[in-house]
C-alpha cells in the first residue's frame, strides 16, 4: 500500500445565493458536494467532468484559496510523519503547507503578470518564502528554466510574457510552480489552451518532472484522452459529486456509471474507421439517478479499487 | 464521380504588414465535391482560417489575393466586386466562424438576426414565410421555436452554436465552411454539435469544409482532408487513406501526437519547435527544422517542393515523403 500524500473526506463547498434584492429567500448552490478521494505520493489523479461541475472549485478549496464549507482535507506532514488536517495549520506550518502545494492555471496569457520579466515572475515565490540568498535564488531560476526546457536561460530571463508563445508561457508557469519544490501540484487544464503539437511536449515535461521530483498531481481536464495520458487514476465529476473513480485503464475499459459512459462515448477518436458507440443520455433522468445516489451517500466498491456512486449497482452492472 | 462544387487552384494570399509581406496561403489547390465533407487540419497560424476567409473574401483590409482562382459552381470569385460578392456570400457559400457563438449581437433577438440575413437575400419573402423558414431550420438543428424570441445572453454556449448553424443554413447555401465550430465547447456538447452538423449535411446534401486543429474531429467528420503547414498543403487525399497510410513527416507526427481513449495506450511523440515565420521567404523545405529525421536534401534545401501522387487520389509533398 502506497503512502497517501493527501486525503479528502466528504469535502463540501456550498455557495449561498440570494434570491434577488427584495427577496429574503436564500438558496444554496452545492458546487462541491460530499466528495472523497486520496492521492498517494508520486501519483496523479485526474478530475474529469463538464464545465461547471465543480472541478476548479474542488481544486481551490484544496489549495486553501477559498474556504471549504464542510469536510476534511489532510496532508502528509513530513515532520510528524503522519496525516494532518489542514484546518489546524497556523503560522509557520501554514506557510510550509503553501510551499508544498502549488497550482498551474489554464490560461498562460492571463496568469503571468505582463509587466514583469520572466526572471521576476519565477523569482517571486522564492522572495515571498524567503528562501536562500539572492545569488542562490537567481541560480535556482536559471536551473529551473533549464529543467522546463527554456534554453539557453539567459535568453529568457529579461523577456516579458508577451514576447513568448503560448507553450513557452506555460513552461514559465510550470517553472514558477516547481521552483518551490512542491509535493503536490494542482493543474487546472494546463494544456487546453495550447496547440496539439505543443500539448504533448508540455504533458511529457510534467510527467518527467513527476517522476524525477516525486510530485503528485491533481489534474483537472474535460478531455478524457488527456487524462488517460497523464493520470494513474481518474475521478469523474458531475454536478458537484464524484460519480465514479477508478484506475485509468479500468475506468475506460469498464465504465459503470451512465455519465461516465456518456463522457467516454463523446470523445472523438483519431481513426476514421472507428465507429464510436452511441450512448445517449437523458440529463433529467441522470439528475434523478444522482439525486437517489445522494440519499444513500457514499460510493460502492465493485472490486479493483473501482468505486461508483449509485443507488442500484446491480441494476447497472 | 459527383459534381465539383468548389475548385480552388493555386491560391496565393498574403498580408501586407509594416515588417513585410506575410504569405499566409501558398499555392493551395483543392476541390470539394457535392455532398462531400472536406477537412483542413494544421496547427494555429498555418493558414487554415486564411484559406476560409479567402474563399468568402472576408479577409482583413491588408490581405491580398495575389494569384489563383476560386471557382464556385462554375463562377469565378477572385476579382468580383463587393456587391457581386454580397450576392454569393450566404446564398451559395456560408461560414460558421470560430467562436461564432460570441458573435451574436447582444441587443437583438436571435430570430430577428436570422431574419435579417434572409431578408437581405430574399427581399420578396413575407415575414411569416421567413418565420416558417427559421422554424424549419431550428427543427433541423434541434432548437425550440421559442428561442427565436430570446436574446443571446439567455442561451447556453451549445444553443448559441446551434443557432449559428441555423443562421449559416438560412439562405440555402451549397457549401458551408465550419471554422473550428466546437473549440470553445465542452466534450459532450461538442459531440452533440458534431452529430447535428453531420445530420444536417446528409439531410440537405451540403458540401462542408471543416477546419480544425483536432485531428480526431477531422477523422470523424470528413471523407477528404488536407494537412496544412506554413501556408501550404503538404498532404491531401481521402481521410481514411491519410490516417492509415500517412506519407508526409508532418502528418505522421500529427497523427502520433494525438491521445485517444480507445486502443492501447501509446507513447505519444511531441513536435518540438515553432512553425516558421511566414514573413521571410523560406528556402527549401519549411518543415525540415522541426523534422525528427530530415533527409540531407531537405536540410540543404536542394530538394524540390510540390505535391506528387503517392497513391490514387492521395498527394503528398515530395520533399518530405521519405523523411521522419
Amino acid at each position: 500500500m502506497k503512502k497517501n500524500l493527501i486525503e479528502v473526506k466528504n469535502l463540501e463547498k456550498y455557495f449561498e445565493v440570494s434570491g434577488g434584492f427584495f427577496s429574503r429567500k436564500k438558496s444554496t448552490v452545492k458546487a462541491v458536494d460530499n466528495i472523497s478521494f486520496e492521492i498517494p505520493f508520486g501519483e496523479s489523479l485526474g478530475l474529469v467532468g463538464q464545465s461547471g461541475c465543480g472541478k476548479t472549485t474542488t481544486a481551490r478549496a484544496l489549495c486553501l484559496l477559498d474556504p471549504k464549507t464542510g469536510g476534511e482535507v489532510s496532508f502528509y506532514n513530513n515532520e510528524l510523519q503522519q496525516m494532518e488536517s489542514i484546518d489546524n495549520l497556523e503560522g509557520e506550518e501554514l506557510k510550509n503547507f503553501r510551499r508544498n502545494i502549488q497550482m498551474i492555471f489554464q490560461d498562460p496569457y492571463e496568469s503571468l503578470n505582463p509587466r514583469w520579466t520572466i526572471k521576476d515572475i519565477i523569482l517571486e515565490p522564492l522572495n515571498i518564502h524567503n528562501i536562500g540568498e539572492l545569488a542562490d535564488r537567481e541560480e535556482a531560476v536559471v536551473e529551473i528554466l533549464k529543467t522546463v526546457g527554456l534554453t539557453p536561460p539567459a535568453n529568457y530571463l529579461p523577456r516579458y510574457p508577451h514576447e513568448l508563445s503560448g507553450g513557452q508561457r506555460q513552461r514559465v508557469s510550470i517553472a514558477r510552480t516547481l521552483i518551490m519544490k512542491p509535493k503536490f501540484v494542482v493543474c487546472d487544464e494546463p494544456t487546453s489552451m495550447l496547440d496539439v503539437s505543443i500539448r504533448i511536449s508540455i504533458m511529457d515535461l510534467m510527467l518527467n518532472l513527476a517522476k524525477d521530483l516525486e510530485v503528485s498531481y491533481l489534474y483537472i481536464t474535460h478531455d478524457l484522452a488527456v487524462a488517460r495520458y497523464m493520470c494513474n487514476r481518474i475521478a469523474v465529476m458531475f454536478n458537484g459529486k464524484i460519480v465514479e473513480i477508478a484506475e485509468t485503464e479500468e475506468l475506460l475499459s469498464n465504465p459503470i456509471h451512465p455519465y461516465t459512459k456518456r463522457l467516454i462515448s463523446s470523445i472523438p477518436v483519431p481513426d476514421p474507421s472507428y465507429k464510436r458507440q452511441v450512448y445517449d443520455l437523458n440529463y433529467d433522468e441522470l439528475d434523478s439517478i444522482i439525486a437517489m445516489d445522494t440519499e444513500q451517500k457514499g460510493m460502492v466498491d465493485i472490486g479493483n479499487q473501482h468505486y461508483v456512486a449509485t443507488h442500484d449497482v446491480k441494476g447497472l452492472l | 464521380m459527383s459534381k465539383e462544387v468548389l475548385k480552388v487552384t493555386d491560391l496565393n494570399m498574403h498580408y501586407e504588414t509594416l515588417s513585410g509581406n506575410v504569405t499566409a496561403v501558398k499555392d493551395v489547390s483543392f476541390t470539394v465535391y457535392e455532398g462531400e465533407s472536406f477537412g483542413l487540419v494544421g496547427e494555429s497560424g498555418c493558414g487554415k482560417t486564411s484559406v476560409a476567409m479567402s474563399l468568402l473574401q472576408l479577409q482583413a483590409d491588408n490581405a491580398k489575393i495575389s494569384s489563383g482562382s476560386i471557382n464556385l459552381d462554375g463562377k469565378e470569385l477572385v476579382g468580383l466586386n463587393e456587391s457581386e460578392l454580397r450576392k454569393i456570400r450566404w446564398n451559395s457559400i456560408s461560414i460558421v466562424f470560430q467562436g461564432a457563438m460570441n458573435a451574436w449581437n447582444p441587443v437583438v433577438k436571435i430570430g430577428e438576426q436570422i431574419r435579417e440575413a434572409i431578408r437581405e437575400h430574399y427581399p420578396s419573402n413575407s415575414k411569416s414565410q421567413n418565420t416558417e423558414k427559421i422554424e424549419s431550420l431550428f427543427k433541423i438543428v434541434g432548437l425550440d421555436n421559442s428561442i427565436m424570441e430570446r436574446y443571446p445572453h439567455e442561451l447556453s454556449g451549445g444553443m448559441k452554436q446551434r443557432a449559428v448553424i441555423a443562421l449559416a443554413l438560412s439562405c440555402d447555401p451549397k457549401i458551408v465552411i465550419a471554422d473550428e465550430p466546437t473549440t470553445a465547447l465542452d466534450v459532450v456538447i461538442q459531440d452533440q454539435i458534431l452529430k447535428e452538423i453531420k445530420k444536417v449535411q446528409e439531410l440537405l446534401g451540403l458540401s462542408l469544409i471543416y477546419i480544425s486543429h483536432d485531428i480526431a474531429v477531422i477523422a470523424e467528420m470528413t471523407n477528404q482532408m488536407a494537412v496544412m503547414y506554413a501556408g501550404r498543403i503538404v498532404e491531401i487525399g481521402p481521410t481514411s487513406e491519410i490516417f492509415s497510410n500517412p506519407k508526409h513527416a508532418y502528418t505522421k507526427l500529427l497523427l502520433e501526437s494525438t491521445p485517444s481513449v480507445v486502443g492501447e495506450k501509446k507513447k505519444l511523440r511531441s513536435l518540438d519547435g515553432e512553425p516558421p515565420s511566414l514573413i521571410d521567404e523560406v528556402k527549401g523545405c519549411s518543415f525540415s527544422p522541426r523534422c525528427p529525421e530530415p533527409s540531407e536534401d531537405c536540410k540543404n534545401g536542394t530538394k524540390e517542393m510540390g505535391l506528387i501522387e503517392v497513391a490514387p487520389g492521395h498527394f503528398a509533398d515530395q520533399c518530405c515523403v521519405e523523411c521522419g
